[in-house]
């Protein structure tokens, strides 16, 4: 559900080179204008194959990682009821993990390898989950808000040129109906509430509400833009163009329940459809990615703790005939 | 490091002693899923898992926790054998294919010319 709309782009920076067969690179890119997908055994570049594994990875890293801020609620979920559905939520996003993971190994790089990448912070993960969660409103702001600009991103991605990534996603956007409507009723369950409960939700919004207009990664203007990968359809569209697209559906569902947004300068422009918004601190969108987040390096320990503490269960398994013995002293 | 969840604050957070190691996490299966009786069964994606069993307990886990299921089948990724994607241009073999199709027999209006010739006739 995660895919940051955000691809770390370093490499795009720098051309491919690479030199690749003309004829093939003339076939792969008239079969993706035909609209056709590619598949794992085509033919494709170098640097589309990098850029996908890239960037299904981040989204694989992304639904692991968001299950935390969110799982961590399960134990404190207010009712019966809330707490089966937030589990089957979190199940839901780790489901999706897998199926990330799947359709970036088709393109050849191992399991193993992603999580090492994602442990020892070479590969990266949606921002936002570098935010904590310290009350039950935040968790449902993630599961309502962060949810739905997953799914205007990942709708998008899912009209994108790679088969196995289109496939896993459009059973991912299918799933995610589910978090979308579950986070409103959350929500829409404070903010008709109490007047304590509004403050709750008030509080969580304005906490989360930079690192929602973070999600799509920095605008248009500053954000290197490659057109190689738009017309490989690896990237379908820009920062701008979706969070456009989110500000305009979500600002006036938030509107509607009286919680008042923190940014007295948002504004649509109805003739362009174009948001303006202040400025959302982009150094700290881009300290927090780096690393210097309030929560990165709780993220990553707890994930290295379940891998390694899980790796007596993955031997157990696969090697069913090993004996217990008793010690010998 | 102090977390908001006590029980992370509970937990020996240590540095890595060592990394997951190539194929620790197990070869793939691919999974095929049946809605109901009388439904194909039809491919819906991979689990990795390292014995035919806990595959089957992994995909229903997977790809059987929400909708309705009566069956799932997983076979190693390894023994299912394709062609190559590439080489799809061995299924174009004649563009003309109506002769295969029920729509390519059209008999109605020689019967009625055949009523009205006949009509005639008499």
């Amino acid at each position: 559900m995660y895919g940051g709309g955000y691809i770390q782009d370093d490499d795009i920076k720098q051309p491919s080179n690479g030199q690749e067969d003309p004829r093939l690179l003339a076939e792969f890119e008239a079969r993706i204008n035909a609209g056709e997908k590619i598949e794992p055994d085509d033919w494709m570049p170098a640097e589309y194959r990098k850029q996908l594994i890239r960037m299904i990875e981040q989204h694989a890293h992304s639904e692991i990682i968001g299950a935390l801020p969110e799982g961590t609620w399960i134990t404190r979920a207010p009712g019966f009821k809330r707490k089966m559905a937030l589990m089957a939520k979190v199940q839901d996003e780790i489901g999706h993990a897998q199926l990330l993971y799947s359709a970036a190994e088709t393109l050849g790089k191992p399991r193993e390898e992603m999580i090492n990448d994602l442990l020892s912070g070479k590969s990266k993960y949606s921002n936002v989950f570098n935010y904590p969660t310290p009350t039950w409103a935040d968790s449902c702001i993630i599961t309502w808000l962060i949810d739905a600009a997953a799914i205007v991103n990942q709708v998008i991605n899912s009209k994108g040129s790679y088969g196995p990534y289109c496939r896993a996603l459009e059973r991912i956007c299918y799933e995610e109906s589910f978090h979308l409507k579950l986070g409103h009723d959350c929500i829409v369950e404070l903010a008709t509430g109490t007047p304590a409960q509004r403050k709750l939700v008030q509080a969580a919004l304005e906490r989360w509400w930079k690192p929602i207009i973070h999600f799509f990664g920095p605008p248009d203007k500053t954000s290197v833009h490659s057109e190689k990968l738009m017309r490989w359809k690896v990237k379908m569209a820009s920062n701008d163009d979706m969070r456009n697209q989110y500000l305009s559906t979500y600002v006036p569902k938030i509107k509607e329940l009286g919680l008042v947004i923190p940014d007295p300068d948002l504004k649509k422009d109805e003739a362009t459809g174009s948001w303006t918004y202040s400025d959302p601190d982009w150094d700290e969108f881009f300290r927090v990615i780096n690393g210097d987040g309030p929560c990165n390096e709780e993220r990553l320990a707890v994930r290295k703790w379940a891998e390694d503490n899980g790796k007596w269960v993955r031997n157990a398994l696969q090697k069913a005939s090993d004996k217990y013995v008793v010690p010998l002293a | 490091m102090v977390s908001l969840d006590p029980r992370i604050n509970r937990l020996d957070l240590q540095e890595r002693k060592e990394e997951t190691q190539p194929h620790e996490h197990w070869p793939t299966w691919e999974v095929f899923h049946q809605k109901k009786r009388g439904a194909q069964a039809i491919h819906v994606g991979i689990v990795h898992a390292p014995s035919p069993e806990l595959a089957l307990i992994f995909a229903k886990e997977q790809f059987g926790r929400r909708q309705k299921s009566t069956n799932i089948w997983v076979v190693k990724s390894s023994e299912v054998f394709t062609f190559q994607t590439g080489d799809e241009d061995m299924f174009e073999t004649t563009p003309e294919k109506s002769y295969r199709d029920a729509g390519g027999y059209r008999v109605r209006d020689k019967i009625n010319a055949f009523k009205k010739e006949n009509q005639q006739d008499q």
